[in-house]
């Protein structure tokens, strides 16, 4: 269980023949983290994209080695986190039904652990709003609960796209909590400008240096 | 397997609750079904229409209601940003199938609406009613099972509005085509046995839809 | 080699023209002269088809490799194909005219080859629609795909429908030819020469997409 690398393979996006970036490597096993680091409209958030599986790279692979196995896309299901300004949760449905819903899909078993869920929000400081519509919610709220989506399920893969965006002191300070947390569950990839971010990291991935 | 099922339940009774909370698509198709049976009726005045001259209304009836919702379930997740957050939960088949459960729900509920106000509203004679319900019903199901791939085609194009008709219509004319002739023929009262052909091609473009798509329907969702 | 295919094919579709026009024609009940439409009707029609079956397997071939190629092999298949559906419909609805009364009947056949029209109709709207090619080519690849599964239903739905009325002078019912020996010739030559025909203007339209692609990779 406590052996998990990321690897990513010589990673190289192009949309429309413009390289975005190309021949990207880097290698992280348990315990390690990487921030993510270049100018606006980078690549960052593509790279993170990449990595999570929302979208496949023009060439090279990413792979998830568990005790030297090889896991599949089923991996990236259950035991990875992602938070991303690209990814929304319903806003009709209710912070804990969503994290029921997604937690239901992404667990594998039968009855949702209420209780659980019940933690996330509290951890994240929505427990209060449990039960209010997510189209309530203020963007620092929303931002909250999708922290809370990504801790779903103890994920092994953290990623965090701009994780700090509309956070408030209490936001932030979960950031860094979580973070340091996950050096211990698994690994950390964070794509920031934020100087405060790099700190929390010990690898820095600089895109620009992938440019070709 | 039994994950699968689970998987499959969870999403298509997530959107049911978000369909009976936002009412998106549920109100919209209601008035688009009685602005096009007002229209029939007005149309028809006191006239007594053949059964035959009905059963094409009634699948036009059906063919555009079933245009103007069914595209939406893939449609509202790309445009609230919430299929990223889907795709990273489970897996493309059980989407697509949680997906087409909702949609046949949605459809079964919204045709049988069509059916009584049309029979209320028309002198429609339907003289063999259960071999009718069942044509109609296999229709339905083809109905969906070609909707719902071309609705996550078009969830990812641009002008997503006028293109479903346009995407749709060709695919779905096969099934049209036989349903309508299987369904006049079952309301003019003839016997199941005399148009098993048509059940058979009813039920063979289902198989066959809802194989391919599946098998295809990974390489829309991703990205 | 390239020239000596082009003169070729030059050669063949003249002679069929000629031959076609000014040979005599047996008679034939109902048909008369008019019969002389199916040296170009019935090998448009021919063409249509294979460019969509082609479109179809480079469609799989493209879904399957995720090379960009197959997907520019696809759409220049469908665009030749479209190219030739119309021919088929006009010179098929000519023919309508003078031996049916109209343009347009409904016959079983002109129904087939106007959902194919509206197929290939369908797939260069959702290619307009999408502005992305890798997109483009995966979801167009797939519409193609399903149009392409649903269309040998029509085999059997189109008999339970209506009765044709076109005729059937190369295969028919019996399962035997009833042409001529002349008539044979010219017309398997004609289907010969707008086979090549379609193969050499297909080759030419590929490198002329596969160009505008590059060049459209070198801008960006």
């Amino acid at each position: 269980m406590k052996s998990l690398t990321v690897i990513s393979e010589n990673l190289t996006k192009k949309y429309s023949g413009k390289t975005i970036f190309a021949e990207l490597n880097f290698n992280l096993s348990y315990g390690q983290s990487a921030v993510i680091v270049g100018r606006n409209g980078s690549g960052k958030s593509t790279l993170m994209k990449i990595v999570s599986g929302l979208i496949s790279p023009t060439a090279g692979r990413m792979r998830f080695l568990r005790d030297d196995n090889e896991l599949d896309r089923e991996f990236v299901r259950t035991s990875m986190g992602f938070v991303s300004p690209y990814l929304n949760l319903y806003d009709e449905l209710t912070a804990l039904e969503n994290l029921r819903f997604f937690s239901g899909l992404k667990s594998g078993k039968d009855n949702s652990d209420d209780e659980k869920l019940k933690s996330h929000l509290q951890f994240v400081g929505l427990y209060e709003r449990r039960n209010d519509e997510v189209k309530a919610y203020s963007s620092g709220m929303k931002q909250k609960l999708k922290i809370a989506f990504s801790l779903l399920n103890e994920p092994e893969l953290l990623l965090l796209d701009e994780p700090r965006s509309n956070l408030d002191r209490d936001g932030i300070s979960i950031i860094e909590k979580i973070a340091e947390g996950q050096k211990e569950k698994g690994v950390l990839i964070i794509a920031t400008n934020d100087e405060d971010d790099l700190k929390l990291c010990e690898m820095k991935i600089n895109i620009e240096e992938h440019k070709k | 397997m039994k994950n699968f099922l689970r998987n499959v339940r969870i999403i298509f009774l997530k959107d049911v609750r978000s369909e009976l909370r936002t009412r998106y698509v549920i109100n919209s198709l209601l008035m688009f079904v009685l602005v096009t049976i007002s229209i029939i009726r007005f149309a028809i005045g006191d006239e007594k229409i053949e059964d035959e001259i009905l059963t094409g209304l009634l699948w036009i009836s059906i063919f555009f209601s079933a245009s103007g919702g069914l595209a939406r379930t893939f449609v509202k997740e790309e445009e609230k940003e919430t299929s990223s957050a889907l795709k990273l939960s489970a897996s493309p088949t059980e989407i697509f199938v949680g997906k087409l459960f909702f949609n046949l729900v949605l459809t079964f509920i919204l045709n049988f609406l069509i059916l009584i106000l049309f029979i209320l509203i028309t002198e429609y004679n339907i003289k063999n009613p259960l071999l009718f319900i069942s044509v109609l019903s296999l229709g339905n199901i083809g109905l969906v099972a070609a909707s719902t791939i071309i609705a996550a085609i078009i969830s990812k194009a641009n002008s997503k509005g006028t293109l479903y008709p346009v995407l749709s219509f060709p695919v779905l004319l096969p099934l049209l085509l036989t349903v309508i002739n299987a369904t006049k023929l079952a309301s003019a009262g003839i016997n199941s046995a005399e148009i098993m052909g048509e059940i058979r091609i009813l039920v063979s473009y289902t198989v066959v839809v809802i194989t391919v798509s599946v098998m295809l329907f990974p390489f829309v969702w991703e990205d | 080699m390239n020239n000596i295919f082009k003169y070729s094919v030059f050669v063949i579709i003249s002679l069929v023209i000629i031959t076609g026009i000014v040979l005599p024609i047996p008679n034939i009940p109902a048909l008369g002269d008019k019969a002389r439409v199916l040296y170009f009707h019935v090998p448009m029609s021919w063409i249509s088809v294979v460019a969509f079956v082609m479109s179809l397997w480079y469609a799989v071939r493209y879904l399957k490799t995720k090379e960009i190629t197959y997907d520019i092999k696809s759409f220049s298949a469908a665009q030749l194909g479209f190219l030739f559906c119309v021919l088929a419909t006009a010179t098929g609805s000519l023919w309508a005219k003078f031996n049916w009364g109209s343009f347009w009947n409904w016959d079983p056949r002109q129904t087939s080859i106007f959902i194919l029209l509206l197929i290939y109709g369908a797939y260069f709207a959702l290619r307009s629609a999408i502005d992305a090619e890798e997109q483009r080519a995966r979801l167009s690849s797939v519409y193609a795909i399903i149009a392409g599964i649903t269309m040998p239903f029509f085999i059997f739905i189109m008999p339970r429908l209506v009765e044709t009325l076109h005729p059937d002078p190369i295969i028919n019912n019996s399962g035997k030819i009833n042409m001529d020996t002349t008539m044979l010739i010219i017309f398997l030559t004609s289907l010969l020469g707008f086979t090549l025909l379609f193969l050499w203007v297909m080759n030419l339209k590929v490198r002329l997409e596969l160009l505008k692609y590059r060049k459209s990779l070198k801008q960006a």
